[in-house]
C-alpha cells in the first residue's frame, strides 16, 4: 500500500516537473518571438540606408516607424507631455470616455436584451428595426455626434454607447432566450413570480453570454473614444494620434497604439476576474493556464 | 382515508386530449381522452411505454400547460395556472446550476416570502433528511446526478405540497439508495398526507409504493386500467416485493402493460424502417 503511494507521490512529482519544464519553454519562445520580430523591425529600418534619404533603407521607418524611435516618443511624452498637455492627462480623458461609454453601452443592452428577451410581443415589433440599425455602419455616427454634441466628452461617449450597446443587446437577448425551460417550470412550480423569474433564473442563466460579450464590447468602447477623438477634440489619445498623422509621426502613431494595446489588456484582466467571481458555480471557472 | 373521500378527489382529469402543435402547424396529439381521479391521500403510480404522455400528464396537473380538450381540476377548482399547493420534481433534473444546494433547497420558501435565515435552517433539515448533509455550499456540476435528484426532492418536498408529482424521481439511484429513498419517501407522505402522482417505467417500483397503479396505453395515451394495490402498510420496500400477494398483483399488470410496450416497441421499429 505505501509502496503504490509513493510509486503515485514518484508519478506527481515527475509530472509537476514536466510541467514546470514545458512552461519555462513556452515563455523562452514567447520572449524569442517578440525579440526576433521588434529587432528585425529595428534592423530593416537600418540597413541599406545612403545618406539621410531614409527611403533607401530597407523597410522605410519614415512610413512604418522603428522601435527604438516609438521608444524614444514614448520617453518623450511622459517626460515633456504631449502636444495638448500631459500624457497621464490624455490616457484619463479616453479611459474615462471609454469607461463611461462601455458602463452606459452595458447596461442598456441589459436591460433592452432582457426586456426584448422576455417580451415577444415588444421583440417581433421592435426586432427588424433593431437588425436594420445594427446593420448600418455605426461608426459614421461619430460624425454626426460630433457636430450635436461638441468636442467634449459626451460625443465620444455616445458613439462608444452606440457601438458597445449592439454587442451586450444581442447576447443578453439570445441569453434569456437560451433558459432552460425545465428551469423556468421549476421556478413557477416553487413559487416564483414574473420578477422573482427574472431575477433568480434569467439573469443568471443569461449571465454568462452576457459576461462573454464584455470581453468585445470593451474593444468596442475603446474604438468609439479613440475615433470620436479622432473627429474632433481638444484631449485625448485619438487626437494624439490624429496630431501624429498630420505631422507625418509614424513612430507617434505606433507609440499612441502601445499605449492602448497596454489599456485593453488591463481591461481584459479585470473583466476576466469579474467574470470568474460572477460565475464561480460553473466547471472551469477558474481559467487555465495555458489562455493569455 | 375515508375522511378524504368526503372531501372529493385532490385531482380530477375528465375526457383530457392535449394536442401540440408543432410550429410547421402539424398537431401531434399527446393524450386522448383520459380520465383520471386520484383521491385526497392517495399514492397514484402511473405506468406506461416510453411516449405514452405520462410527463405530458404531470405537466397538465401542474398548470405548466393548458389541456387541448377537457378539465382538471384540484381540489375541486378548475387548474388555470401554477398553484400553490403542487409540488414538481421533474424528470430531467431541474436544479439551478448557478445556486448552491443550500440555495436551491432554500429556494422555495424564499420565493414564498419566508425569511432567509428561518428558510436557511429549514434548507438544513431538508438536505439533511436526504442524506447530503455537508454537501451544503456545493454547486451542482460538483454533484453526482444521484445527489442532484435528492437535491430536488429536498427542494420540491421544503415546500410541504398537498399535491405532489413525481416523474421518474429514483430511476438514477443505485438499488440500496433508491429503497431507502423509497421508504423515507413513503414514510413522508404518511405523514403529511398529500395525494401523489408518481410515474415509472418500474412496475415493481410502482406496485410497491402506491394504493393504485394506472396503465396508460401507447400514444395517444389514455387510460388501459387501474389496480388497487390492496398490500397493508406501511410497507417496506426492501421486503414487500416477495409477498405472494405483489406478485399476483405484478402478473395482472404486467399482462396489460406488456401489450402496450409491445404496441409502442413496434411502431419505433418501423419508424426506424421507413
Ligand atoms: N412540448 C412538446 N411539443 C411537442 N411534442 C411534445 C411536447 N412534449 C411532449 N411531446 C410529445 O408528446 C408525447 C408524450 O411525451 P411525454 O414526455 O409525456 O412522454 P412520457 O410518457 O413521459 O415518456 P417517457 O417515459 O419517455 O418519459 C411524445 O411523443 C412527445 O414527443
Ligand atoms: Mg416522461
Amino acid at each position: 500500500m505505501a509502496q503504490t503511494n509513493t510509486v503515485a507521490d514518484d508519478l506527481d512529482v515527475a509530472r509537476a516537473r514536466a510541467y514546470q519544464r514545458r512552461r519555462r519553454l513556452v515563455l523562452i519562445l514567447r520572449f524569442a518571438l517578440a525579440v526576433f520580430i521588434v529587432g528585425s523591425w529595428e534592423m530593416t529600418t537600418r540597413v541599406g540606408c545612403h545618406g539621410p534619404d531614409s527611403a533607401t533603407c530597407v523597410v522605410d521607418p519614415f512610413f512604418f516607424g522603428q522601435p527604438s524611435g516609438i521608444w524614444s516618443q514614448l520617453v518623450s511624452w511622459v517626460q515633456k507631455g504631449t502636444a495638448q498637455g500631459p500624457l497621464w492627462e490624455q490616457i484619463a480623458v479616453t479611459l474615462e470616455e471609454t469607461v463611461l461609454g462601455f458602463a452606459i453601452g452595458v447596461i442598456l443592452g441589459i436591460i433592452f436584451g432582457v426586456a426584448l428577451g422576455r417580451n415577444r410581443l415588444l421583440s417581433d415589433v421592435l426586432g427588424p428595426y433593431i437588425n436594420v440599425l445594427n446593420a448600418m455602419p455605426r461608426i459614421v455616427l461619430g460624425s454626426i455626434f460630433a457636430i450635436a454634441l461638441g468636442l467634449d466628452i459626451q460625443s465620444k461617449v455616445a458613439l462608444a454607447v452606440v457601438l458597445v450597446f449592439f454587442v451586450v443587446f444581442f447576447n443578453a437577448f439570445q441569453g434569456v432566450r437560451e433558459v432552460d425551460r425545465d428551469l423556468l417550470a421549476n421556478a413557477r412550480i416553487l413559487g416564483a413570480s414574473q420578477s422573482q423569474l427574472s431575477r433568480h433564473v434569467i439573469l443568471p442563466s443569461a449571465l454568462s453570454w452576457i459576461l462573454a460579450s464584455l470581453h468585445t464590447s470593451f474593444g468596442f468602447a475603446l474604438v468609439g473614444a479613440i475615433v470620436g477623438e479622432y473627429l474632433g477634440a481638444r484631449k485625448g489619445i485619438g487626437l494624439m494620434i490624429a496630431t501624429a498623422q498630420g505631422t507625418f509621426n509614424a513612430n507617434g502613431v505606433f507609440a499612441a497604439m502601445f499605449i492602448l494595446a497596454v489599456l485593453a489588456i488591463i481591461a481584459e484582466a479585470l473583466i476576466m476576474r469579474l467574470e470568474n467571481f460572477l460565475i464561480k458555480w460553473r466547471p472551469n471557472a477558474i481559467n487555465n493556464p495555458a489562455t493569455m | 382515508m375515508r375522511e378524504a373521500d368526503a372531501k372529493g378527489p385532490a385531482i380530477e382529469l375528465r375526457g383530457v386530449t392535449k394536442r401540440f402543435v408543432s410550429p410547421s402547424g402539424k398537431s401531434f396529439t399527446a393524450l386522448r381522452d383520459l380520465d383520471l381521479t386520484v383521491a385526497a391521500g392517495e399514492f397514484c403510480a402511473v405506468v406506461g411505454p416510453t411516449g405514452c404522455g405520462k410527463s405530458t400528464t404531470l405537466a397538465l396537473i401542474s398548470g405548466l400547460e393548458p389541456p387541448s380538450v377537457g378539465t382538471i381540476r384540484v381540489f375541486g377548482e378548475p387548474v388555470r395556472s401554477v398553484g400553490r399547493s403542487v409540488g414538481y420534481v421533474f424528470q430531467r433534473d431541474a436544479v439551478f446550476p448557478w445556486k448552491s444546494v443550500l440555495d436551491n433547497v432554500a429556494m422555495g420558501p424564499r420565493l414564498r416570502g419566508a425569511d432567509t435565515e428561518k428558510a436557511n435552517i429549514q434548507a438544513r433539515e431538508w438536505i439533511a433528511r436526504v442524506g447530503l448533509a455537508g454537501f451544503e455550499l456545493y454547486y451542482p456540476h460538483q454533484l453526482s446526478g444521484g445527489m442532484r435528484k435528492r437535491v430536488a426532492l429536498a427542494q420540491t418536498l421544503i415546500n410541504q405540497p398537498r399535491i405532489l408529482l413525481m416523474d421518474e424521481p429514483f430511476s438514477a439511484l443505485d438499488v440500496q439508495t433508491r429503497a431507502l429513498m423509497e421508504n423515507e419517501l413513503l414514510e413522508l407522505w404518511a405523514s403529511t398526507g398529500a395525494s401523489v402522482v408518481f410515474v415509472t417505467h418500474d412496475l415493481e417500483e410502482a406496485i410497491g409504493l402506491a394504493d393504485r397503479v394506472v396503465v396508460i396505453t401507447a400514444g395517444p395515451g389514455t387510460v388501459k386500467g387501474t389496480y388497487r394495490v390492496d398490500l397493508p402498510r406501511p410497507r417496506n420496500i426492501a421486503e414487500v416485493r416477495f409477498q405472494p400477494r405483489f406478485i399476483e398483483i405484478y402478473e395482472e399488470i404486467w399482462k396489460d402493460l406488456r401489450d402496450e410496450v409491445l404496441v409502442s416497441y413496434e411502431r419505433s421499429k418501423h419508424l426506424v424502417a421507413s
